[in-house]
């Protein structure tokens, strides 16, 4: 079958420094699959390479086959391409009603509408309101994102990748910096996103990286070190070296 | 205004009502239109806070909705405002398709160097703006066989508007034309800020990676209000011109930029009607200053300026505006609907 998403030999230089070294990667359809590694290792430099952010200094890649290497940001988003950030990347002052009928019309094409109010459309009211049941955003709709409790913004960086309905989705750091108490909440709505959207999860935290992905890359100084399943990953010599027993042993 | 049926979803309601329009919005256009009648004697006035209100406008368009800074606004206004002139003395003399040939000219201006402009950070903006502004006073100065350089351009005899209504010494004619252009065009602008389109920029000047990261093609649709705003400001030249059937070089002076975007500051930015109550109370104030100190009124404009950023533009606008949305349209939405509507779902 066909990857979902797979780059081949990507390569990205600073200068004489490779931060992404030949790098050749599968996604699988459906996949949940995390990518790991130690701080510095390249992880954010590949996901704006995925994403357009960063153009690579060789390599390509395919988003369902397709070749994407040139494409401007926005129009792998409107392909299919989706991410969220490790470090929330909102709207402070818009609340989420607004956020995420803002990220539906643009998915529905209707961004260049200029004539009728936002809101007259009832498709996107739909989704605007099937997204917040999936994210547990109902209650919150219409405060200014910057007020909502930091789990609920976690939960809308979430959602607003989601609304642009991507076929495959980068989570980047999903639990970074969820109290405990939101932390629950959290995780089963990432664990309940739907099979048909292949999931890329980028991620430190062990726990879930082993409840929730079925594939494990392991990325150092911005190379592939090896890729398997769970317990294969979890039991490699290397990798263990790599993060001098941290936590894997869990 | 547009009863589909999603307005009767309560979170339809929670988008659509800011496009509703508020007593308080309706009061202040029939004030504005009944100064026509009640202030017979100060026409001419009221018709240049017309026009700098739709000029301020036009810049909050840009600077308050899609976060492009600019101090050289002007550039659209004085091309909109030599173009009135020049097509009225020289082709045709109807007020109306010279409003369209200038914003048409203020509008590919506007294209064109939208390009130079949306490249930079903050500074780059403010500079090339300004650039961009003196190019065009010097061209307008030293081409004095066209635009009649530091004499200005004379001549102009604009037509009857619409065929019927010449335009007479008191400014009748002339404020209610600039009221009704600013009237029309506030409205599009006012339905344009609440659409998507609109959304779409308040996002793009918030957070613009996560804009792109969305799939918003952020350049595209700065390009297009620049253009648009460039327009407008091109409208509001023209109209100055028509008016006071007359054009200096100052309509593309740095003062006139700067100006307007006091206006903005006094007004506040991002709601629109910034734009237009910041003129009122420019105006106001700087005929009230110039009456009591007439060599001295730009110094307390200064100071007014330096006070008023000091106390915080924002806090005193957010004051103003919930004032004004919070108590006077909770009230009379009380008086309208039994409920609030809460975020609920049904």
């Amino acid at each position: 079958m066909q990857p979902a998403l797979e780059t081949k030999g990507l390569v990205k230089r600073f200068g004489a420094l490779p931060a992404t070294d030949n790098v050749s990667f599968r996604l699988e359809q459906g996949a949940r699959h995390a990518l790991i590694g130690p701080n510095g290792a390249g992880k954010t430099t590949f996901i704006n390479l995925l994403t357009g952010v960063l153009t690579p200094s060789a390599g390509q890649i395919f988003l369902e086959g397709a070749d994407i290497t040139r494409l401007a940001p926005e129009l792998r988003v409107q392909r299919g391409l989706a991410r969220t950030f490790q470090i929330n990347q909102l709207f402070p002052a818009m609340t989420p009603l607004e956020t995420l009928g803002l990220a539906v019309s643009e998915r529905m094409r209707a961004g260049n509408d200029w004539w009728r109010v936002m809101g007259s459309n009832s498709a996107v009211i739909d989704e605007i309101v099937t997204l917040a049941r999936r994210f547990g955003l109902m209650d919150v709709l219409g405060e200014r994102t910057s007020n909502l409790p930091y789990g609920k913004q976690r939960l809308l960086e979430i959602a607003l990748a989601f609304a642009c309905r991507p076929r495959v989705l980068l989570l980047d750091e999903p639990a970074a910096g969820v109290p405990e108490a939101e932390r629950h909440e959290l995780l089963a709505i990432v664990a309940a996103l739907p099979r048909e959207v292949s999931v890329l999860l980028i991620e430190h935290d062990m726990d879930l990286v082993f409840s929730f992905a079925s594939r494990i890359s392991v990325l150092v100084n911005g190379a592939l070190l090896t890729e398997g399943g769970v317990q294969e990953v979890a039991s490699d010599a290397r990798v263990r070296a790599v993060y001098l027993g941290e936590s894997l042993d869990a | 205004m547009d009863q589909t049926p999603a307005a009767t979803n309560p979170i339809a309601a929670q988008l659509t009502r800011r496009g509703r329009w508020g007593i308080g919005e309706i009061l202040f256009w029939l004030i504005a239109s009944a100064a026509l009648f009640l202030l017979p004697e100060r026409l001419l006035f009221l018709n240049e806070i017309a026009i700098l209100g739709l000029f301020a406008v036009s810049l909050d368009l840009i600077l308050g909705y899609a976060g492009i800074i600019s101090l050289g606004h002007g550039a659209f206004f004085g091309l909109g405002a030599y173009t009135a002139g020049l097509l009225t003395k020289h082709a045709v003399t109807d007020p109306l398709l010279g409003l369209l040939v200038a914003a048409v000219a203020a509008a590919l201006l506007g294209l064109v160097t939208s390009f130079l402009v949306l490249r930079g950070a903050d500074l780059t903006k403010l500079m090339v703006t300004l650039g961009i502004t003196l190019v065009l006073y010097e061209i307008a100065n030293q081409a004095a066989w066209l635009t009649g350089g530091a004499d200005g351009l004379q001549g102009i005899t604009v037509g009857p508007l619409l065929g019927v209504f010449e335009f007479d010494l008191f400014g009748q004619t002339a404020y209610a034309y600039s009221l009704a252009v600013t009237f029309v065009l506030f409205v599009i602008a006012r339905r344009l800020v609440v659409s998507p389109f609109g959304i779409s920029l308040r996002s793009i000047r918030e957070n613009p990676l996560r804009a792109r990261a969305i799939g918003i093609p952020v350049n595209r649709r700065l390009v297009a209000i620049y253009t648009l705003a460039a327009a407008y400001a091109g409208v509001a030249g023209a109209l100055l011109a028509q008016t006071t059937q007359f054009v200096s070089l100052d309509v593309l002076s740095f003062a006139r930029s700067a100006d307007v975007l006091l206006v903005l500051v006094i007004g506040g930015i991002g709601y629109l009607y910034g734009g237009l109550i910041g003129a009122v109370v420019f105006k106001l104030l700087q005929d009230a200053l110039a009456d009591m100190t007439p060599q001295y009124w730009q110094f307390w404009i200064g100071l007014i300026l330096v006070v008023i950023v000091m106390a915080g533009p924002e806090r005193l606008t957010e004051r103003a505006a919930s004032l004004w949305t919070g108590s006077l349209a909770r009230l009379l939405g009380r008086l309208r609907q039994p409920k609030a509507m809460p975020a609920r779902e049904t």
